[in-house]
């Protein structure tokens, strides 16, 4: 495969006794849309919290861009490229709109305390450029005129979308959305599966989806990836994956595929 | 509880014609003139009758009045004018307070060696607040960058060191003088920067903790420094006399200008000779006090300052939105021991003095309490609640034991139970108004919403 951007070599993570992913090989190829499915506790938000360093492997390897990023820091991770939204909302509550996405700015602004208080010509720029794209990227999001309402205010699909523009604004290559459309009614989740596809186009993302609703997977995915049991028990496109056997088997137990 | 005694008093009012909706429909300006108008003259009558009348109490109803009643927010440049009037009114404090009433039960306005005190715990308050405001990191030691600052001034600005013979704009020295003179100007700041160093060094190992238990490592760190102090006049049994001991380092160098600014500029050449010498040093703790909000104001609003709260809201999100917590949260602990460790240095060139006995635990305690009486995270706030609490400590009880003592003749010694009354003040400040008296807005919104921060983490990838 040309040039992945994310790729995991036999990842492996064990807590005690318990295996929440064995041996995982998986790839993200540049530019792509990947799903990654699987029934309740396969392991898809484990192997998610190991490619944003919120867990360290027990073994294997996480390589993303290039470089091994096995062992670092979640904020390193996110330095290299990969935004995340989370699968329960974690925004800051108390903080408006617009300084949540200034807060996903971090990394890509450089101010430091001294210029802070000395409020040096640069950091005025800086601030005032990171405040206009803040803006732009909440409207992009579809979060117009919300700038100044606190997090805990907003609406629960304005939550979701103020999730994916705080990871956008960290200026990803790679946007990892764990259940994004959890909780949305059919018509939002038709609009954010469009959105989806939008943000691949416009902001020339690869994009890594933790998904239930296989409308959403099948309709905007390249390639599926299911997880059983913390194994890898199949991968390709979505058309491939619906007719696995092993998929069908692990989603509706062994009794449909030989009825 | 709240609800109730309101209703009375509309009852009341609506008897006399005045009901909720007549007050409602009233201009703002015109209901907060009223609001203030009775409270100023509930005070003025308590004044008159339990206290100590003068003439001054008329002129105070005034200042507060015009200072209060008007929406000042609303004009232009108008959110800078009650803040000036209280820095206006803080450094004419020496001309006046000896004219000013006396307000039943607390007594005399306090003398201006008690506010040099206030003044220095208010930037002691204010580091803190750096720490357990923004960062929202719970630190029971800052007590520790307190006594470094004092011993910083100890080291560099008296004769600790007597085989030494170091001067270095120093003022005030006498005929065969040895040890360490370094001005004291300069002494605060590498206070403030050796503290800060201290600061990063405690945080190191510390900071990867979470709450509780960053707390009481923090509280072992406060415990550490005093004992490090007490038992430092034979290091490590070496006979090196570091900190002189149980005796703590006495005197200490005043600060100054020198003699040729004192000729050329009427700058006092040195404040310890100096007639106005209790002024003198408010006037320049006030201006360390400003620094210090100055540069709270400043970060505040920072791309440092965001992440702090970001940290204190959800550390988890934080780290995912590519915060690098142990620097970010190392930042906020050396900030706030910078400006404990200038305060502290004054504080120790003020008492002339720095001893083992300053350095209690109970001392991190008190300054949390002023942060958080007067509002975590609120500068004001937090400015009020260490001018309040160190006003308590030091003049205000000795008052109120005194007054009751005179009124029910019988003794009364309030200032040992002083402890007992800050834990009082705040278990009712939690239970009432847990987000202090002037809060952050988003403080406020916490302490009533919740934050959610529960740990998604192996503890081992806290770090940084």
């Amino acid at each position: 495969m040309p040039d992945p951007i994310l790729e995991t070599h036999r990842l492996r993570k064990e807590f005690g006794g318990l295996l929440a992913n064995a041996d995982v090989d998986f790839t993200v190829p540049r530019g792509a849309i990947v799903s990654l499915i699987g029934p309740n506790g396969a392991g898809k938000t484990t192997f998610f919290n190991q490619l944003t360093g919120v867990y360290k492997p027990t073994a294997g390897d996480v390589w993303f861009d290039g470089e091994r990023m096995t062992g670092k820091p979640p904020h390193a991770f996110t330095q290299r490229g990969i935004g995340r939204t989370f699968q329960n909302i974690r925004l800051f509550q108390n903080m408006t709109a617009l300084e949540n996405v200034l807060v996903g700015m971090h990394v890509r602004l450089k101010g430091n305390l001294f210029e802070a208080i000395a409020r040096t010509p640069r950091v005025r720029h800086e601030e005032r450029d990171a405040r206009a794209r803040a803006r732009e990227l909440l409207a992009y999001c579809g979060l117009a005129r919300k700038d100044a309402v606190i997090g805990r205010n907003l609406s629960y699909g304005d939550q979701r979308r103020l999730e994916v523009a705080r990871a956008l604004a960290t200026d990803p290559k790679l946007l990892l959305l764990d259940e994004p459309t959890a909780g949305m009614n059919p018509q939002e989740t038709a609009e954010f599966t469009t959105f989806v596809g939008r943000l691949r186009e416009e902001k020339n993302l690869s994009i890594l989806l933790i998904e239930h609703d296989m409308r959403v997977v099948m309709g905007v995915s390249d390639r599926v990836t299911v997880l059983d049991y913390g194994e890898k028990i199949a991968e390709g496109t979505p058309e491939a994956i619906q007719k696995d056997e092993r998929v069908i088997e692990a989603y509706l137990g062994t009794g449909a595929v030989h009825a | 509880m709240h609800l109730r005694v309101s209703e009375g008093w509309w009852a009341a009012l609506g008897a006399a014609g005045m009901s909720h909706e007549r007050w409602r429909a009233l201009p703002r300006t015109a209901r907060r003139a009223v609001t203030t108008g009775v409270w100023l003259a509930i005070l003025l009558v308590l004044i008159a009758f339990f206290g100590v009348w003068k003439t001054t109490a008329l002129a105070l109803a005034a200042v507060v009045a015009l200072l209060v009643v008007p929406v000042w927010t609303r004009l232009p440049y108008g959110k800078f004018v009650v803040p000036l009037a209280a820095l206006g009114l803080a450094v004419a404090y020496p001309y006046y307070f000896g004219s000013m009433p006396q307000v039943p039960i607390f007594g005399p306005f306090p003398q201006v060696s008690t506010m040099v005190v206030m003044m220095i715990f208010t930037m002691m308050a204010l580091g803190l607040n750096f720490v357990v405001g923004y960062a929202g990191l719970l630190d029971l030691g800052y007590v520790a960058f307190y006594a470094m600052g004092a011993y910083m001034a100890g080291w560099f600005a008296s004769s600790q060191f007597a085989h030494q013979k170091l001067d270095f704009g120093a003022v005030g020295l006498y005929e065969g003088w040895s040890g360490f003179h370094i001005s004291l100007w300069l002494v605060l700041l590498m206070a403030g920067i050796a503290t800060a160093i201290v600061g990063v060094l405690i945080g190191l190992p510390t900071l990867r903790l979470r709450g509780d238990y960053l707390a009481i490592v923090t509280l072992g760190f406060g415990e550490i420094m005093p004992q490090i102090a007490r038992n430092g006049d034979s290091l490590f049994g070496t006979g090196f006399n570091l900190t002189n001991g149980t005796n703590g380092i006495t005197p200490i160098d005043g600060p100054g200008f020198g003699n040729w600014a004192e000729q050329h500029l009427h700058l006092p050449a040195n404040y310890l000779n100096a007639a106005n010498f209790d002024s003198l040093y408010l006037w320049t703790a006030i201006v360390l006090v400003l620094i210090t909000v100055f540069c709270s104001l400043r970060l505040r609003d920072s791309r440092l300052g965001r992440a702090w709260i970001a940290i204190r809201e959800d550390e988890t999100a934080a780290a995912a939105m590519g915060i690098p917590l142990m620097r970010t949260k190392t930042w906020a602990y050396a900030t706030g021991a910078f400006f404990g460790g200038v305060a502290g240095a004054y504080y120790a060139s003020y008492k002339s003095g720095a001893f083992p006995d300053d350095f209690f635990f109970n001392i991190s305690v008190f300054i949390l309490c002023m942060v958080i009486l007067g509002g975590v995270g609120n500068i004001w706030g937090v400015i009020f609640g260490a001018c309040f609490l160190a006003y308590l400590d030091r003049e205000g009880l000795a008052n109120v034991g005194a007054w009751f003592s005179d009124h029910l003749h019988r003794q009364i010694d309030v200032p040992k139970y002083e402890f007992g009354i800050f834990g009082a003040i705040l278990v009712i400040t939690m239970l009432f108004r847990p987000e202090g008296l002037i809060p952050s807005q988003r403080r406020a919104a916490e302490f009533h919403e919740g934050v959610h921060d529960e740990p998604l983490y192996d503890a081992e990838t806290a770090g940084a």
